[in-house]
């Protein structure tokens, strides 16, 4: 088999692809970094992104309130007394049960993000990897691997989150489990078609003929020469993860009170928009400003990643 | 001559791919396509064997069969005495050290997102893993500096380079693990002419400094004739002619390097216009389907019935290794 000889093992695979920089500092990365600086609306996003996060993880800090107890003393006027306002330190007014919106924004942000951000990244491990190997190798190795992932995504999938729910009852790392599962199948075929017609470059044919070790071609040749694909597919993930979740907490599968999530906040907030618009717009505001600046920073990654581009 | 050491015999080499045909179900039986058919040769050590055949007739899969990265189906490829048909991928990747390949399209082989430093310095990683830093960089260095290029130029990527130099560059690839053999297919069929030039004048120094010796690959005569010490022929995967460069050029035997010759300009218009007229007819048949017997006789003027019955074996006509394989090339006596 292709993988089976011990040449390089797998820590010595790890330091052959650190030094891959060796030539004075210019490499991939570093010249990535300085494309990508270049690109005003990329950066701009990234520091939209890094002020999200920091909201999502500090934001309970600038608040009297908590995100489960209710303003009992505005409750009975909700329309009137859970308007957004700084005097009574409602800042995004308050929720249809009367509890107190921005600590729920932040506290739903939190897991959102954490949501939509693991998903990406466990997509673009796994399944950058696995599509590479699959289709580097071809042949037989191929077509099991393929079949496999056909298997899995054909498999019920809300079945298996219904029985892991039954299994060790409700459990917020349940989603990250089920969202894991999921979140690379569609990359795994992206990549894979991709390092198809790759493979048959002559500059893989020339690592061949060097005598490269094939998980080496495919780390150091082929992953490469995906990952503009990769990025892209993957920025355009995170906000399908976040909906995902959403989906799975809309059917009372997913977080559960007292805590939320974008996706449940707007769901809520969609319902009482007639009366206190507020609850969809802030919930709505923060899903979308993600959305873009993923999109965004997918674009600045995609061209810091391509040397053509200067 | 002194006995020189001899570097790479194949035996009947024969590399058939299976070809599914269009539409076809998944049960059918793909046809078999003969990619290369039946080739022998020998290379000793510091030679040149010029390859020469029209597109398609299977001179980059004689190339990969070599280097084992197509599966061959019969026939032996002796390197150095030891067979490299039937090694595990380890071993001949083990071998490849000695064994290196410049590619026809020169920036298409080298990996777009790796500075031409880091493409130079791959062979010598893979191979020699403990050779790091600076003594890495000062072996890169001198090697682009051998093959005409900058080494502050390291940094770059291959799309800034011109095809000239990015074929520099592969040949620093295929040169810095010191190999004893570089078979380069077609190096110079993507260049302009004046570079070609270079670039041929390059190989051919480094050649006569390292001791080296190449397979060069070109489907015209014109190129191979300044470097080679032998020419072969081929045709639709078959060997039509081997001889030494000399013999070839002066006296041509088969009726298809006789057209081949034709077709090479002459720069003198008095001997150009006196030139036999033996003009190649009709296109090059499919490899699924060749011709019975001699496979050249759908296109060959001296062909009879006979031809179409009988294969020609591949002869040394002469017994001065003057190999041809017609039927109707005489056998000669050896002189002396
Ligand atoms: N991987 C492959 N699968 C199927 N057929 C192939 C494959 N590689 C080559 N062939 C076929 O084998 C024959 C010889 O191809 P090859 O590439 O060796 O020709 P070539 O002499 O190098 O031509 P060129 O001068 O155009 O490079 C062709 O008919 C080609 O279609
Ligand atoms: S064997 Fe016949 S067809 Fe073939 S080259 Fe000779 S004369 Fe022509
Ligand atoms: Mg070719």
């Amino acid at each position: 088999m292709f993988f089976s000889d011990k040449h390089a093992g797998m820590g010595e695979l790890a330091d052959t692809l650190a030094e891959d920089a060796y030539t004075e500092g210019r490499s991939l990365w570093r010249d990535a970094r300085r494309r990508f600086m270049g690109h005003r609306a990329a950066v701009a996003s990234l520091l939209v992104l890094v002020l999200l996060l920091l909201f999502s993880a500090f934001g309970q800090f600038l608040s009297p309130w908590d995100n489960e107890s209710i303003d009992w003393a505005s409750l009975p006027n909700l329309d009137e007394d859970g308007v957004p306002s700084l005097a009574s330190q409602h800042y995004f007014g308050l929720d249809p049960i009367g509890r107190d919106l921005y600590q729920r924004t932040v506290q739903g942000s939190r897991i959102s993000l954490m949501v939509g951000v693991l998903g990406a990244l466990t997509a673009v491990v796994i399944g950058t990897l696995y599509g590479a190997i699959s289709g580097y190798v071809g042949g037989r190795t191929d077509a099991i691997m393929m079949r496999t992932l056909e298997v899995l995504s054909a498999f019920p999938f809300m079945f298996l989150v219904i029985v892991l729910m039954a299994v060790f009852g409700r459990n917020v790392l349940l989603i990250f489990v089920a969202i894991g599962a999921v979140s690379w199948l569609n990359m795994a075929r992206i990549v894979r078609g991709q390092t198809l017609s790759l493979k048959r470059k002559e500059y893989i044919e020339a690592a061949m003929s060097v005598g490269v070790h094939p998980l080496l071609i495919v780390l150091r040749h082929i992953v490469p020469n995906v990952l503009g694909v990769v990025i892209v597919y993957a920025t355009l993930l995170v906000p399908e993860m976040i909906l995902f979740e959403s989906f799975i907490s809309f059917l009372g599968l997913g977080v559960s009170e007292p805590y939320t999530s974008w996706g449940a906040l707007i769901s809520e907030g969609a319902d009482a928009m007639w009366t206190a618009p507020w609850t969809l717009i802030f919930p709505m505001l923060m899903l979308v400003l993600t959305l873009f600046c993923f999109n965004f920073l997918g674009d600045g990654l995609r061209d810091a990643l391509d040397p053509k581009d200067r | 001559m002194s006995e020189q050491q001899r570097l790479l015999a194949v035996e009947n080499l024969q590399v058939t791919f299976d070809i599914m045909p269009r539409n076809a179900w998944p049960w059918t039986r793909p046809q078999p396509l003969k990619a290369v058919n039946n080739v022998s040769f020998t290379l000793n050590e510091g030679e040149t064997l010029g390859i020469v055949g029209e597109s398609g007739c299977g001179k980059s899969t004689l190339a990969r069969a070599i280097m084992g990265m197509v599966p061959s189906q019969a026939g032996k490829v002796v390197w150095l005495g030891e067979n490299l048909r039937g090694l595990s991928l380890k071993q001949l990747r083990k071998r490849r050290q000695r064994l290196q390949m410049v590619f026809q399209d020169p920036l298409a082989s080298l990996s777009p997102r790796m500075t031409v430093g880091d493409i130079i310095a791959e062979p010598l990683r893979t191979h020699y893993p403990d050779i790091k830093g600076a003594e890495l960089r000062e072996k890169v260095d001198a090697i682009m500096d051998r093959v005409g290029l900058h080494p502050h130029q390291k940094n770059r990527y291959p799309h800034e380079f011109s095809g000239g130099q990015c074929q520099r560059v592969g040949i620093a690839r295929a040169l810095i693990l010191e190999p004893k053999l570089i078979i380069c297919d077609e190096p110079v069929s993507a260049l302009d002419v004046s570079v070609q030039a270079q670039v041929i004048n390059l190989l051919k120094n480094l050649q006569r400094d390292m001791g080296l010796s190449l397979i060069f690959i070109a489907h015209d005569l014109s190129v191979v004739k300044h470097i080679s010490d032998r020419v072969m022929v081929l045709y639709l995967g078959n060997v039509a002619e081997n001889a030494t460069r000399a013999e070839l050029f002066a006296n041509p035997r088969h009726p298809y390097t006789q057209a081949l010759m034709a077709a090479v300009p002459i720069p003198d218009p008095e001997r150009e216009r006196a030139k036999p007229p033996v003009e190649l007819e009709g296109d090059l048949p499919s490899p699924m389907n060749p011709p019975s017997g001699c496979v050249f006789r759908t296109r060959c003027p001296l062909a009879t019935e006979y031809c179409g019955k009988e294969i020609p074996v591949l002869e040394d006509k002469t017994g001065a290794g003057h190999w041809v394989a017609c039927h109707y090339v005489e056998r000669e006596e050896k002189l002396n």
